[in-house]
């Protein structure tokens, strides 16, 4: 049997992309799959009483080494800000490529801290920098300080120490270009390097935490618990920065969603399914609800989401009890099913859990996630106009049924803030500074360009429509990217009245493997990684399932 | 060091302040970044050309042909340059184009280097006495490597050059007989046992 791709009309929408949930896909578990057979160790730890300082921890194999330097200050309640606009954090950290000589350490110290103001070198591959959890970090000090281990219960609510507020790699800010590491096995999947970075920090914070707890209380101080250690992830705000991404970098959204959409197909084409499979799945999504329970948000557009998921979920477990796993293409039923009974949450939710159980399937794309974009950047300009027009009226038949003469359709325009340098959306209607908008509104151009070509020779050859038509090339090109990548483009319009763009955020968080999506208003949210991941000195033999386990 | 990321970046936003169009822009940032990439002074010279972009009336070129003659005015280097990008197809069939006076003759290379990679051909670029390769935008060969500004080139001629080996018959005879020395001579006995497809060819 075989089973059709889902259509992009139906996936690439923002509110279905704003459903997507992590998988076996996600970077950073697929990072730690990578990185189990490496040798793991903390180079240098150089903490003071209170735990400012700075530490080294790096991972090695045959001749390669990158490490993490991590510099802890000193910072005031009143100065901590999870907002991209912060200037000062409670830590800075950079992924160097190699072992970092005392040298590059004093370097990096003059640079890491400042951030988005400091240079760094094409020896340093990513950076960022993270805040104490207000909420927890001097809590568990005082727990463990005291000799007791901290509240189960109130780590659960939290699920980390740190909060990071921004990553950033490839080229930024003197970081080297990715060009130059590109070709190395282990990073050949994408944002490995920035998983390393985060994945490294949560080491430190708990070395940081127990350092901290030891001299506040030499006699009376435990460690934290390995366990509960494990329960805890490393939080992340995320904000605007995130969201032009996915619309620049159109062929690797279309190498993401592709590799989720392929997988899903095969394993629907999977006739059959044995009991062990069956039951990895099962077994993966009844623990899953533990997570889901676990989800907090002050957020009434995720509450509301969580509770049809939460109810739509015992609604499956209900049919999977029921179900004959003895019959043909058991998956696809499982699929089709859900596809007429349950919510898009709930839908995309199921789709990354029947990834479980099938390795085979899913392994062979994971290395197949990233993309070389500019291969397939310049405009086949000896195409004609009757087969641009082709592409337009099958790729965006939605978007072109878009009115952008209605006030509601084009509201909003992106741009960037002059002292930040980072994307922000405003209304066109009520703040200035839209005629310098960025390239962002690819639903309001793509039907400009169609309006014009349907008034233009078919004949026309593209070189010759473009030299009366240059303003709108950024489009052009894209409608020949979609061509050959269907996946490569939301199929909404990014500038309307209503956008959500959290959807947008949402959709990039669930490829790196977050959960707990937490938004704090329509444009930023937080988010939790690693929770329930194995520890460093764990990873030579660990279930790949952990992201099931929880604190409770 | 400015990564090449942020030179593309930066050359993309700064053509876009200029008035260029966004597709456009991104065309120059790429071209900027290959420049740097191959060791040419891109930056330098987008920076110089944007600063009197303002004041000099260059000449715009829409449809690139054969001989591409300006009375008065520079070419602009942008519009040139992507209009040659774009039109490669059809001026490849006149084997040579010509043009007299580009400004800023470093940022229009970078987008013949592109329309080599395009054509899967190898350009030779002439601009005045200095003489450039194009590989197929994997490297540009010249003889040209100062970091200068170079404003004004006022000769311009391009030859689109046949794939044509760059060593004789011979010499590939002479390292096949080399090669060949890797070569395990086959018995009928390594036939039989060896062949893993079978002793025919066509199985």
């Amino acid at each position: 049997m075989k089973v059709q791709l889902r259509s992009p009309k139906e996936i690439m929408k923002l509110s279905r992309l704003g459903c997507f949930h992590q998988s076996k896909l996600s970077f950073l578990r697929s990072f730690l799959e990578e990185f189990k057979d490496w040798n793991y160790s903390r180079d240098l730890f150089e903490l003071n009483r209170e735990g400012y300082g700075r530490a080294v921890y790096s991972f090695s194999k045959n001749n390669r080494t990158y490490s993490l330097v991590c510099f802890a200050n000193e910072l005031k309640d009143d100065e901590r800000s999870d907002r991209v606009i912060a200037t000062k954090w409670d830590a800075a950290f950079v992924l160097h490529d190699g072992i970092p000589t005392t040298q590059d350490i004093e370097r990096l110290s003059k640079n890491v801290p400042k951030q988005e103001v400091g240079r760094l070198s094409y020896k340093e591959l990513t950076l960022s920098r993270a805040n104490r959890s207000v909420r927890l970090f001097n809590e568990v000090v005082e727990s463990l300080s005291n000799g007791r281990q901290p509240d189960k219960k109130v780590l659960s609510n939290v699920g980390y120490l740190y909060r990071t507020t921004a990553v950033y790699g490839s080229g930024k800010f003197g970081l080297a270009d990715r060009f130059r590491v590109k070709n190395r096995s282990e990073i050949k999947g994408p944002f490995r390097l920035e998983m390393m970075l985060v994945y490294l920090v949560r080491q430190f914070t708990f070395d940081q935490i127990n350092h901290i707890a030891k001299n506040k209380n030499p006699e009376k101080f435990v460690e934290l618990d390995k366990e509960i250690a494990k329960g805890l992830g490393i939080g992340n705000s995320t904000g605007l920065g995130m969201a032009p991404f996915i619309v620049n970098h159109p062929t690797l959204l279309n190498n993401w969603v592709l590799a989720r959409e392929t997988i899903l197909k095969k394993i629907r084409e999977v006739e059959d399914v044995n009991k062990n499979q069956f039951n990895t799945f099962l077994n993966c999504l009844k623990k899953s609800i533990t997570n889901v329970e676990n989800w907090n948000t002050d957020s009434d557009f995720q509450k509301n989401k969580i509770v049809e998921l939460l109810k739509d979920l015992k609604k499956t477990i209900n049919y999977l009890d029921s179900v004959d796993i003895n019959q043909k293409f058991l998956f696809n039923e499982i699929y089709k099913w859900a596809e007429k009974t349950v919510c898009d949450e709930c839908l995309e939710y199921l789709v990354s859990i029947f990834m479980e159980p099938f390795d085979g399937i899913v392994n062979k794309f994971k290395d197949k996630m990233s993309s070389d974009e500019d291969k397939y950047f310049t405009i086949p300009t000896e195409r004609k106009i009757s087969e641009l027009r082709d592409i337009l009226e099958k790729n965006y038949f939605d978007i072109l049924k878009l009115d952008f003469t209605q006030k509601e359709n084009n509201h909003n325009f992106w741009f960037i803030s002059k002292n930040k340098e980072e994307p922000r959306l405003g209304s066109r209607f009520e703040v200035s500074g839209s005629e310098l908008e960025q390239p962002l509104a690819i639903a309001r151009d793509i039907k400009k360009l169609y309006e014009r070509v349907i008034v233009t020779k078919n004949s026309l050859s593209i070189a010759e429509f473009l030299i009366e038509n240059d303003d709108l090339r950024h489009v052009v090109r894209r409608a020949f990217i979609i061509e050959k990548f269907p996946y490569s483009e939301i199929l909404d319009n990014t500038i309307g009245e209503h956008l959500m763009p959290i959807d947008m955020l949402r959709l990039k968080l669930s490829f790196f493997g977050a959960i707990k999506f937490d938004p704090r208003s329509d444009k930023w949210l937080r988010i939790c990684m690693f929770q329930g991941a194995p520890l460093p000195n764990q990873l030579h033999n660990f279930d790949d399932k952990w992201v099931y386990e929880t604190l409770n | 060091m400015r990564s090449l990321s942020e030179i593309d970046t930066i050359s993309k936003r700064a053509l876009r302040a200029k008035g260029f169009s966004w597709g456009t822009s991104e065309e120059m940032g790429k071209s900027i970044k290959q420049l740097e990439l191959f060791g040419l002074p891109g930056l330098k010279n987008l920076n110089q050309y944007l600063k009197i972009y303002d004041q000099n009336k260059f000449q715009q070129i829409k449809h690139v042909s054969k001989n591409n003659i300006s009375e008065n005015k520079f070419h602009c280097p942008i519009s040139s340059g992507i209009g040659f990008l774009d039109q490669i197809k059809s001026l490849e069939k006149m084997n040579s184009v010509e043009f007299n006076k580009i400004a800023y003759p470093i940022l229009f290379l970078s987008f013949v280097s592109r329309a080599s990679e395009v054509l899967g051909k190898k350009i030779l670029l002439k601009m005045d006495e200095k003489e450039f390769i194009l590989n197929f935008n994997q490297s540009i060969f010249g003889n040209y490597h100062k970091n200068e500004i170079w404003e004004n080139a006022n000769n311009i001629f391009i030859n689109f050059l046949d794939n044509n080996n760059s060593f004789s018959e011979t010499e590939w005879k002479e390292m096949t007989k080399f090669a060949n020395e890797t070569f395990v001579d086959e018995s009928d006995e390594l036939k039989e046992k060896s062949a893993g497809a079978g002793l025919t060819d066509n199985d």
